[in-house]
């Protein structure tokens, strides 16, 4: 029987008082702009907000009419499953080889986290001047081996691209976590394995990995969140949605229309968008979480 | 200790007592929200600064607030939290947007009438002014900084490969018979372009006097529906098509991306905005001229007159009548032939004002700096109804369809008229929703 441990507060409305200034950064910070964006979706008015009208489900009806938008989902799943899945396992990879690191371990940590201080739309034109077919190096290099490396005109490179761009921000943050997760495993665990014989694969997959598990349903949650959400940065200055749409994820789509100052369709778009990753995350919660070992 | 106390006394009551002093002659401050940057934000510091030592009784006040796009939107934010600039440069493609605005702006025509300026739409150079100007004759913006859509070429390329330097290919088939040419001297991008919605399909349009839009372009008001999927825009983008495939046009990106390809020596010949003369002048390595967008020999009534780009002023409404008046006199400040014509030559702009070309002209300055006139020579043509200009809402997004199905061209997967069918058919989706968002 656990023996909880709980800090019981006496009075009464000390505890809100406390939560109050976070309540209020919460109300002023998502609230309202989420509230806002709810009822100009269901509006359609000028850029100027000077002919305001009512007109119900209307925007996401045309949502729902357009191809090109729908085509974006598929563009969206493709892309966000990429980033977590590929994002995840190689910092994982990168935090198991630094956690049996002995000497230089800061060294590695450090090059390793240092990633993560690039603000992402920095991250996209870094990754667009080595990339770009006409002016990037890497591309250079890629054409004198014979790659027809094109991003401007082939899909499957500019998805690529973005990819690439996008998971090499996250590993930083995932690596960070990772590590501290396996080194909190207890040493006699896994030291104890290995007197019974566990090769360095068995003990990963029998005994860390288990015990990663709260870790990696918590990253799972925060990349599935960046992949939705933060890479708009990168889309914008790597590909721009192109070639064609084909790199038109939904976020990139939602603010290009909101600088377009179609105010009323983006805010629809966001709605869409926000219950996508609600539900997302729901289905998280309810079936990931209870294959985690706490 | 008392000494201390009394001195800090008198420096404080002598702090208070000096702003009254400065307060009394405050000249009236004109807020200018803008979108440029570099020597182009340079340019903009000094017609300020010009404007406010000229006079005593206002004061412009610029102010770099990002992008087209990025500034655009933060003005239209301010005007709705009531905090508006008195006046916001918008880029050409947002003028639907301003002039569907209900009460937000104050036409130029009415701030320079209430301001006591004298004010001729006749002297602006009419394919510039005609842009900004509604159906009934009357300038809603003023032209601030207009450029054109030219043809570059590298003369050294040209040279290399058997051609003659000083002559500009004029027609499409000469642009492809030159670029055969080139391609056979090893050029690995004989052509390509930048701005291509603009380049190939709005400028192309007016260009060869045929629409690009129904009710004049958009000028008869937001009924207006797209129609660039017409014969002639078809052939024209599968004739580059054609040319993609046999090497001789490259796709190098969108909006002004290539210009890079061009400016490094990659590419021989491409189509771009008029403003990046300057650019080429200080960082172009070789021989380089500029020539008129090429036209199709057979086609009545071409070579028209060309689409601008740039930017405009726009007036905000709701502001006192005093800081208006401040408004009209810096306008007319701006477009007088001596600023104008300092303007132009100083950022390769073009000239809004038929006296400040006259005066450019007379100072020789075309003369000694070959190919700054095409653009202006493109421009002073009297226009027609379909070559005026382009006024549609949602026209960001537009570009955007425009781009991703030229794409699909250019990738090969579709043809010219599947992609431009379907360019049009999304793009009336968005007038559509513009017109319904505006009416009333």
């Amino acid at each position: 029987m656990a023996v909880e441990k709980r800090v019981v507060f006496r009075s009464r409305w000390l505890p809100w008082l406390l939560l109050a200034p976070q309540g209020v950064v919460i109300a002023v910070f998502f609230f309202w702009p989420a509230g806002q964006a709810l009822l100009q979706s269901l509006q359609q008015s000028d850029a100027f907000g000077g002919s305001v009208s009512w007109v119900g489900l209307d925007n996401f009806r045309a949502l729902w009419s357009d191809p090109v938008y729908l085509a974006s989902f598929k563009t969206t799943v493709i892309f966000s499953v990429l980033v977590v899945v590929l994002g995840m396992s190689l910092s994982l990879l990168l935090a198991v080889f630094a956690d049996r690191v002995v000497r230089g371990s800061s060294l590695y940590k450090t090059l390793l986290i240092w990633p993560y201080a690039v603000p992402p739309a920095i991250a996209g034109v870094l990754w667009l001047f080595m990339f770009s077919p006409s002016v990037g190096i890497v591309s250079y290099w890629l054409h004198a081996l014979g790659i027809p490396w094109n991003s401007l005109l082939d899909s499957t490179d500019a998805m690529a691209l973005i990819v690439i761009a996008a998971v090499w921000q996250q590993i930083s943050y995932n690596f960070l976590f990772f590590l501290a997760g396996l080194a909190s495993i207890p040493k006699s665990l896994i030291e104890a394995a290995a007197i019974d014989g566990a090769r360095p694969w068995r003990r990963f997959w029998t005994i860390q990995l288990p015990l990663l598990s709260p870790t990696v349903f918590f990253l799972i949650s925060i990349n599935a969140v960046y992949a939705f959400l933060e890479t708009f940065p990168i889309v914008d200055a790597a590909t721009q949605g192109g070639p064609g749409t084909s790199t038109s994820i939904m976020v990139y789509k939602l603010v290009y229309d909101f600088k377009a100052l179609d105010l009323n369709n983006s805010a629809a778009q966001s709605v869409v968008l926000m219950l996508i990753l609600v539900a997302v995350t729901i289905v998280q919660f309810k079936y990931v979480e209870n294959k985690v070992h706490y | 200790m008392k000494l201390k106390l009394q001195l800090t006394a008198a420096a404080f009551a002598l702090a208070c007592a000096l702003p009254m002093q400065a307060q009394a002659q405050a000249p009236i401050q004109i807020q200018w929200w803008h979108s440029m940057s570099g020597p182009l934000g340079e340019w903009v510091t000094d017609l300020a600064k010009g404007f406010n030592e000229s006079q005593k009784e206002y004061e412009v006040v610029p102010t770099y607030k990002g992008s087209y796009d990025d500034s655009m939107a933060a003005g239209i934010a301010a005007y709705r939290a009531g905090n508006a600039p008195n006046i916001m440069q918008v880029f050409e493609v947002g003028t639907a947007t301003m002039m569907a605005s209900k009460g937000a702006i104050v036409p130029v025509w009415k701030i320079m009438q209430e301001g006591g300026q004298k004010f001729d739409v006749k002297s602006y150079i009419p394919a510039v002014a005609s842009y900004y100007t509604a159906s009934n004759g009357q300038m809603l913006s003023l032209p601030f900084n207009s450029s054109t859509t030219v043809f570059f070429y590298n003369k050294d390329a040209f040279k290399a490969a058997g051609l003659d330097p000083d002559k500009a290919p004029l027609t499409w088939e000469e642009v492809k018979a030159d670029a055969i040419k080139l391609k056979a001297s090893g050029s690995k991008c004989p052509l390509t372009t930048s701005w291509e919605s603009w380049t190939q399909l709005e400028s192309f349009s007016a260009w060869h006097n045929v629409p690009f839009a129904s009710h004049n372009n958009g000028f008869g008001g937001t009924a207006a529906r797209l129609e660039f999927n017409g014969p002639l825009q078809v052939r024209h983008i599968q004739d580059l098509a054609n040319m993609e495939k046999e090497g001789l046009f490259v796709y190098k990106g969108r909006g002004n991306v290539p210009d890079a390809a061009f400016i490094s020596g990659d590419c021989a010949m491409s189509m771009g905005s008029s403003s990046t003369y300057g650019q080429l002048k200080n960082v172009a390595k070789f021989a380089f001229a500029l020539s008129p967008l090429p036209y199709y020999a057979d086609v009545k009534g071409a070579p028209q007159n060309t689409i601008i780009g740039g930017a405009s002023l726009w007036a905000m409404a709701g502001k006192p009548a005093a800081q208006n008046k401040g408004v009209a006199a810096f306008f007319a400040y701006l477009s007088s032939p001596e600023v104008q014509a300092a303007s132009h030559q100083r950022t390769g702009y073009l000239p809004i004002t038929t006296a400040a070309y006259e005066l450019t002209e007379k100072s020789g300055y075309y003369q000694k700096n070959p190919g700054t006139d095409v653009a202006v020579n493109q421009m002073v043509r009297k226009t027609t109804d379909k070559s005026r200009g382009i006024r549609l809402g949602n026209y960001l997004q537009i570009r955007a369809i425009i781009n991703e199905e030229l794409e699909q061209v250019w990738s090969g997967k579709k043809t010219a008229k599947q992609a431009l069918d379907t360019a049009v058919e999304r793009g009336n989706v968005l007038l559509a929703r513009f017109q319904q968002a505006n009416k009333g």
